[in-house]
């Protein structure tokens, strides 16, 4: 049962727009990329999100906002992890977001930003690329 | 590293409970440390609950429920919720969480979500670590929450003291549910959307059922009406745990079943345990891959 290499990541979908086909989208690919994923659904709070991720000792959180809101939300969650001691867990987030706001989402801690236009294999390779490295720093 | 994690469990600190919860899983070399330095007779007294059910029944939304019924008498309340792994791509979404949201911010809520990863018996032993580091850390009940289907979800719920099962009218696997032997692992079924057509047909079959040929004629399973997603019927269900309980234990009926669920434990482990060196027989023994492969495994087994 030594299953050292299964991948836990958790899809967070914060604020308050009700659609999540996005995250599940994702979620899906993840899984079916072999990963385990933990779906917190839509509607949750930076607060929730970075709880549920302790809890369930993910190495990467992906967050998705469609909402426009990820400037706010999206940096949010990664003080909410460090507020929670789980400032080491990294955070991608992907969404409707404009060129314009990738550079401040990393300069504020997110990893990665994914945009509508970033093929597939480039995001399951990067939650895999974060999740080794988390693994490995432990 | 190892010392952070035993000692964050041991201050009851979030992450160190969770980091703890996956070195087991992952079978690693800290197990015995980590389950050894649980307070034993915390584990002994938590009430350990099996919430197993037909997909989509509402068990997750009926968990959210009994949580919060248990916190407001002030309990610490910890959860297991298992999900079916994809045999295609070792890959899992789990999703039992969402109906649970509403407590992530109780620091006395304790969700944990585990993927059944293919293996049989190893995830009772991983279930079972789980349930009893939530115990060790103040979780005075732990649910298990587990899809009634095969058979290891089965064992599963015989790591619980009590097993509720979760039925709802309309998903057509009712009579399935029972043909599986479902029915005679619960103590309590809980007929969930009752607020839907055909919940009283189908209690009034579960009753007809449980008292039947299959069930415990002398303990027949208490039948419960619920409405998980309105709040409805918990206070029956409460009831009726808490009676089970108390009988239980006056019985010895509990003590039994805590026994029983560790000896299973301690077959996991024992199978996991045996499975590399069997391998390594097998492949290093001389074979023609014919006739019956179970006169190769007991001749196999025999040298030891
Ligand atoms: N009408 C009605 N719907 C309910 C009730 N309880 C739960 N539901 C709904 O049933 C659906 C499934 O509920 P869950 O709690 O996720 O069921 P589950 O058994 O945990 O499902 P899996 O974990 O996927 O097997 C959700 O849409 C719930 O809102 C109820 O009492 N009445
Ligand atoms: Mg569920």
């Amino acid at each position: 049962m030594t299953d050292r290499k299964k991948h836990r990541v958790l899809i967070g979908k914060p604020g308050l727009d009700g659609h999540d086909r996005g995250a599940k989208f994702i979620a899906r690919a993840l899984r079916d990329a072999g990963f385990e994923v933990v779906y917190t659904g839509i509607r949750r709070t930076p607060e929730e999100i970075a709880a549920a991720a302790v809890q369930e000792d993910v190495s990467v959180v992906g967050l998705s906002s469609l909402s426009g809101a990820h400037l706010r939300l999206f940096p949010e969650v990664v003080k909410a992890l460090a507020a929670a001691g789980a400032g080491d867990i990294p955070v991608l987030g992907g969404g409707v977001i404009p060129d314009e706001d990738i550079e401040q989402l990393r300069k504020e801690g997110i990893r990665e930003v994914f945009t509508p236009g970033t093929p597939l294999e480039r995001i399951i390779a990067a939650f895999r690329n974060a999740c080794e490295e988390a693994r490995g720093s432990l | 590293m190892g010392e952070d994690i035993l000692k964050g469990l041991k201050d009851r600190d979030p992450r160190g409970i969770a980091r703890a919860i996956s070195l087991v899983e992952e079978n690693d070399p800290l197990t015995d440390r980590i389950l050894s330095s649980l307070d034993d007779s915390l584990v002994d007294s938590a009430l350990v609950l099996g919430i197993t059910g037909p997909p989509g029944a509402g068990k997750s939304t009926l968990t959210d429920r009994i949580i919060s019924r248990y916190r407001s008498q002030g309990r610490r309340v910890g959860v297991v919720a298992i999900d079916p792994t994809s045999p295609i791509s070792g890959g899992a979404i789990l999703g039992d969480r969402i109906r649970m949201m509403g407590h992530a911010l109780d620091k006395d809520v304790i969700v944990r979500s585990m993927a059944t990863r293919g293996r049989l018996g190893g995830l009772c032993a991983a279930a079972g670590a789980a349930v009893r580091i939530f115990a060790g850390s103040g979780c005075s009940v732990v649910i298990i929450e587990t899809v009634g289907v095969g058979q290891s979800e089965m064992d599963i719920v015989r790591l619980a003291d009590i097993t509720v099962l979760v039925l709802a009218p309309g998903l057509g696997d009712d009579i399935q549910a029972m043909k599986a032997g479902l029915l005679e692992v619960a103590d309590i079924v809980a007929v969930n959307k009752s607020d839907l057509e055909g919940a009283e047909t189908l209690a009034m079959d579960i009753e007809t059922i449980a008292r039947g040929s299959t069930g415990d004629v002398e303990h027949p399973a208490k039948v419960c009406m619920t409405v998980a997603s309105e709040g409805k019927g918990l206070d029956d269900l409460l009831q009726a745990i808490e009676t089970v309980e108390a009988a239980h234990r006056k019985s010895g009926e509990r003590r039994m079943r805590r026994d029983r669920a560790y000896d299973l434990e301690v077959l996991d482990w024992a199978v996991e345990m045996m499975k590399p060196s069997i391998i390594k027989r097998i492949e290093s023994t001389d074979h023609d891959r014919k006739g019956d492969p179970r006169l190769l495994a007991s001749k196999l087994l025999e040298q030891e």
